[in-house]
């Protein structure tokens, strides 16, 4: 099937969606995508920030297609022409969209582990108003502890519902979900004292924005600051293969494999996750790629040269006094 | 005028029992489609009827079905809205109400043309009391031989089960009512797949509102050319109005479709003219979900002509200076009604309503109903005014389900049509605040000569 | 109404305290169970809430939740989950006679706001709130569908048309006499299904 995004065309399979078309081009071509999560059975369709507008329903059928779609659950038709960037009602809905995630966000990035790694950051880079139009207070939630190691700072989510479908898919009891309607909807345990799940942690990975962090890093230091390394060890539960995020020769947090969409390749277990953080516990095999527009990228070199400095001459400190 | 189809033997006593509704002519349509008209034939009878769905969108029913999958090899099923809860709405709950076998035929003789052997209705929780009479009805239709294993000897076979929601108005909107069915959250699905593919339990599925079920037994009794002679052009047949407001007579009303509007809200025999002698000021044909029209338009078009009671001419001049028919919730609004404050309590319900899943709607919803909120109780900007018109325009048609529009048109409309009562309340915090309804004031003001508003009615 | 920005959703906890259906109502649950196909069990859940609710104390409890869950066989989140989404499911302890006013538009503009009002001042609370006698419990809710014969409220599900300040002060006289004693035409949710 020949599908054109943004006049690029892409041949992919029946039954792909548009999204996946767009991402098999690649660059900025790829509408963001807050909610939809490859790895995850039933995602999609919620935030609204993947919407594109088809100019042309198939080869058949050209007339355009009414409304936006989103892109994440529309599937492609064969001559379809799909225009992202190059639409100004795209910008236009996606800056509305920005907004209104915005709109009860606590914008508390100063204070958020999230930051620098946060997909609701690049997204009001992309496409945010200078100046909230809101003037009314927003919504306050307490912030409680799902498990032993996982924060849930409420304020800051965007129900995209993806730490759901994580839980639901990876791990045999499910002990959160969403809780009551409208705006005033939370990811919740509902009771206290809920236990953790093997695989819970992986709630924090898929987290598009600090809603869910780890507390084994809470407040350790910006992501900026580390360093992330492919690093391996054998495991049990999971392929073991993650990303440590190191400084110096510490290991400050361990976190699944991101690739170029912000999916991990490999979800981890709890113990990979929260209980390795020794430097002996892992084989370092190398720095991990980062996109240079990146913040995490600042100071951050996929490879080392060879230190090649003059030494100073033996004793000429001392003759110097 | 016109002829009435499904209440012509709605004021007999004792008409919601199976004995006297057989014997004024109950369960014929089924003993017709069932022992002399094969599958097919009864689909060609609703196509060529030209009934369309009642619930709102006015989908035609005939070209819905056609879409059930009929190659899957699971069960199909068909599943009856009764979810009713667009304000102004309560036809649904007449009709069962009164006439649960009326329900209970258009049921058998729908999922006999559909392949359909189990059949749930859907009914909002708060109508409780009604689960007990359809419940009964039910039953009474199994005892004689209508409902259960091989009806009237054939070889077809249907259960139908009665099942409450328990207080979401999301739940009418036919995806969100599926899993409402499926015992979760009513978060509407998102489309593609479309039940007639994959529905409830992920097998092919055909939703219908109450009143549109309702009306297939008599479809083919009178035959669907015969049903399709009622009405005016694409709006076939007779259409349930339930009229609630400022009127003399509220009530649920079936009307020949292409009536004035004008007649319907002036002549006794429907409601009756405004009550209190007072004035037209607007009003919301369709459900509080469609756009409201002040006087002078709800009773002509821009044209000149006078608006009908039907699907095309409600919606003639688009929503410019048009509105739609919508689920038939007729609400009237007389001279004294605050569109301010209605716009305001109608956000509130839509924020309520919203289920949260999709951005637009649930910070729309919500943050709408705040700007309205301020300017109601006097604490609005003139700004506020044009962030609202944004606002709706961004949550307009970005959303999973239509209930994003039918929250933020409700808000455009009242906005376009009064945006000189919206100002009058941003300038005249103190009055506002203490006058709700019937701003006296304030219609002063509009009804002066330079009012601008062109509510001639006054 | 308005703006209600502090979420107060608490984290709920287990009494562990038993809870059961008698014999008869769970006779009735398993026949709703067999309305849907195999494995489906879970649509029962919105049925069974109501019936629980009704049933077991006026309220949904987690001990409740729980036992409805191992009841349905599905994980308790489910159905907390379903419980707060749908506006009918009450969480907290609620007064004898729950009475729920109609809100929304139609009913707004036929005096629906004067019949919360008057209730406010009668009742000497706030929507949301409970009588200290514990035998009233007012509460706003949206459309009732009911549009036509408004104002209009619903007082533990069954309706009250066509109000007037005068017919609610009457209604609540006929309540309070009838507090202590079952009361007279009421039909259950077992009864309905049955």
């Amino acid at each position: 099937m020949k599908v054109t995004i943004d006049n690029i065309q892409v041949e992919v399979e029946d039954g792909s969606t548009i999204l996946q078309a767009a991402r098999k081009i690649g660059g900025k071509v790829v509408p963001p995508a807050m909610c939809y999560y490859s790895k995850l059975k039933g995602s999609g369709g919620k935030c609204r920030t993947c919407l594109v507008k088809v100019a042309q329903s198939s080869a058949k059928d050209p007339r355009p297609m009414p409304k936006l779609v989103a892109s994440c659950s529309t599937p492609v038709q064969d001559g379809m022409v799909v225009q992202n960037l190059t639409s100004p009602e795209v910008i236009e809905a996606r800056k509305g969209i920005v907004e209104f995630l915005l709109l009860n966000h606590p914008l508390d990035c100063p204070v958020c582990d999230q930051a620098g790694e946060c997909d609701l950051q690049d997204l009001s880079f992309g496409f945010g108003m200078e100046e909230t139009a809101t003037e009314d207070e927003r919504r306050e939630y307490p912030v409680i502890d799902i498990g032993d190691n996982i924060k849930l700072h409420m304020n800051r989510c965007i129900l995209c519902y993806r730490c759901v479908y994580t839980a639901d898919q990876l791990t045999d009891k499910r002990l959160h979900g969403v809780l009551y309607r409208g705006d005033v909807s939370e990811i919740s345990t509902f009771i206290s004292n809920a236990v953790t799940n093997e695989f819970s942690g992986n709630v924090i990975d898929v987290c598009p924005v600090g809603a869910l962090t780890d507390k084994t890093f809470r407040f350790k230091s910006r992501v900026w600051f580390l360093k992330p390394m492919n690093a391996h060890r054998e495991c049990t539960k999971c392929s073991g293969k993650v990303a440590a995020w190191m400084f110096g020769n510490e290991i400050y947090r361990i976190t699944g494999r991101k690739d170029q969409f912000g999916e991990v390749e490999e979800f981890i277990c709890n113990e990979c996750r929260f209980d390795k953080k020794s430097i002996s516990d892992w084989v370092i095999d190398g720095p991990r790629h980062i996109k240079r527009q990146s913040v995490i990228s600042a100071n951050h070199y996929e490879e080392l040269k060879k230190q090649s400095v003059i030494k100073p001459i033996e004793g000429f400190m001392e003759k110097q006094e | 005028m016109g002829g009435k189809i499904l209440l012509t033997n709605i004021d007999i006593p004792g008409i919601r029992g199976f004995d006297v509704y057989r014997a004024h002519g109950g369960y014929a349509a089924v003993e017709k489609a069932l022992r002399e008209m094969s599958v097919a034939e009864v689909g060609t009878e609703v196509n060529r009827s030209g009934l369309r769905g009642r619930g709102g969108a006015g989908f035609p029913t005939g070209l819905k079905w056609s879409f059930l999958d009929r190659k899957s090899d699971k069960p199909r099923y068909l599943v009856c809205n009764a979810d009713e809860s667009e304000p102004g709405t309560f036809k649904d709950r007449y009709l069962m109400q009164h006439l649960p076998h009326l329900l209970i035929e258009g049921l058998i003789i729908s999922s006999y043309a559909l392949g359909v052997n189990t059949c749930y209705i859907y009914i909002r929780g708060e109508f409780k009391y009604l689960v007990g009479i359809l419940e009964k009805a039910i039953r009474e239709a199994r005892q004689h031989g209508f409902l259960g294993e091989r009806i009237l000897g054939t070889g077809f076979s249907l259960n139908i089960y009665v099942h409450p929601g328990a207080g979401a108005y999301i739940c009418g909107e036919e995806t969100a009512l599926l899993e409402s069915l499926e015992g979760k959250r009513g978060n509407p699905r998102i489309k593609p797949p479309f039940p007639a593919f994959k529905g409830l339990y992920g097998c092919p599925t055909v939703v219908n509102n109450v009143e549109t079920l309702a009306t297939v037994g008599p479809i083919i009794n009178m035959g669907g050319e015969a049903y399709s002679k009622y009405g005016r052009g694409k709006s076939t047949g007779t259409k349930l109005i339930s009229a609630c407001g400022n009127i003399n007579k509220p009530g649920v009303y079936e009307i020949e479709m292409g009536l004035p509007v004008e007649d319907f809200i002036f002549s006794p025999e429907y409601c009756g003219g405004i009550s209190n002698d007072k004035y037209l000021k607007a009003v919301i044909p369709g459900g509080s979900s469609v756009p409201i029209l002040p006087a002078d338009l709800i009773l002509n078009t821009v044209k000149g002509e006078k608006r009908l009671m039907s699907y095309e001419s409600l919606a003639d001049g688009d929503f410019v200076s048009g509105t739609m028919l919508g689920s038939g919730g007729f609400i009237v609004f007389d001279e004294d009604a605050c569109i301010v404050r209605n716009t305001w309590n109608l956000t509130h319900f839509y924020r309520h309503e919203s289920c949260g899943q999709c951005s637009p709607c649930r910070e729309g919803t919500g943050w709408m109903e705040k700007i309205l909120y301020r300017i109601e109780h006097g604490q609005g900007k003139m700004s506020d005014i044009d962030l609202l018109v944004r606002v709706a325009k961004n949550i307009e048609g970005n959303t999973i389900c239509p209930l994003g529009d039918a929250a933020a048109w409700p808000v455009a409309s009242a906005i376009r049509h009064f945006r000189r009562e919206f100002e009058y309340h941003v300038k005249h915090p103190e009055v506002v605040k203490n006058i709700h309804h019937g701003a006296i004031e304030l219609n002063a003001e509009l009804m002066g000569p330079d009012s601008g508003t062109g509510i001639k009615y006054w | 109404m308005g703006q209600n920005n502090h979420i107060h959703h608490h984290l709920f906890e287990k009494q562990n305290k038993p809870v059961k259906f008698s014999g008869s109502t769970l006779e009735v649950v398993h026949q709703l169970i067999k309305r849907y196909p195999e494995g489906q069990q879970k649509s029962a859940l919105l049925p069974v809430l109501h019936i629980a609710q009704e049933e077991l104390g006026g309220y949904l409890s987690v001990d409740i939740m729980d036992y409805v869950a191992s009841l349905l066989n599905i994980q308790p989140i489910e159905v907390y989950e379903v419980a707060t989404f749908y506006s009918m499911f009450y969480l907290d302890k609620m007064g004898t006679y729950v009475i729920e006013v109609c809100r929304t538009g139609p009913c707004a503009i036929s005096g629906g706001e004067q019949i919360l009002a008057h209730l406010q001042d009668v009742l000497e609370i706030k929507p949301g709130e409970t009588t200290h006698d514990g035998l009233f419990t007012l509460k706003e809710v949206e459309c009732l569908g009911s549009c036509g014969t408004g104002p209009v409220m619903q007082v533990n599900t069954e309706y009250y048309e066509k109000l007037t300040p005068g017919k609610v002060d009457k209604l609540l006289e006929d309540l309070r006499e009838y507090a202590n004693q079952p009361k007279p035409g009421d039909s259950t949710w077992v009864e309905k299904f049955c």
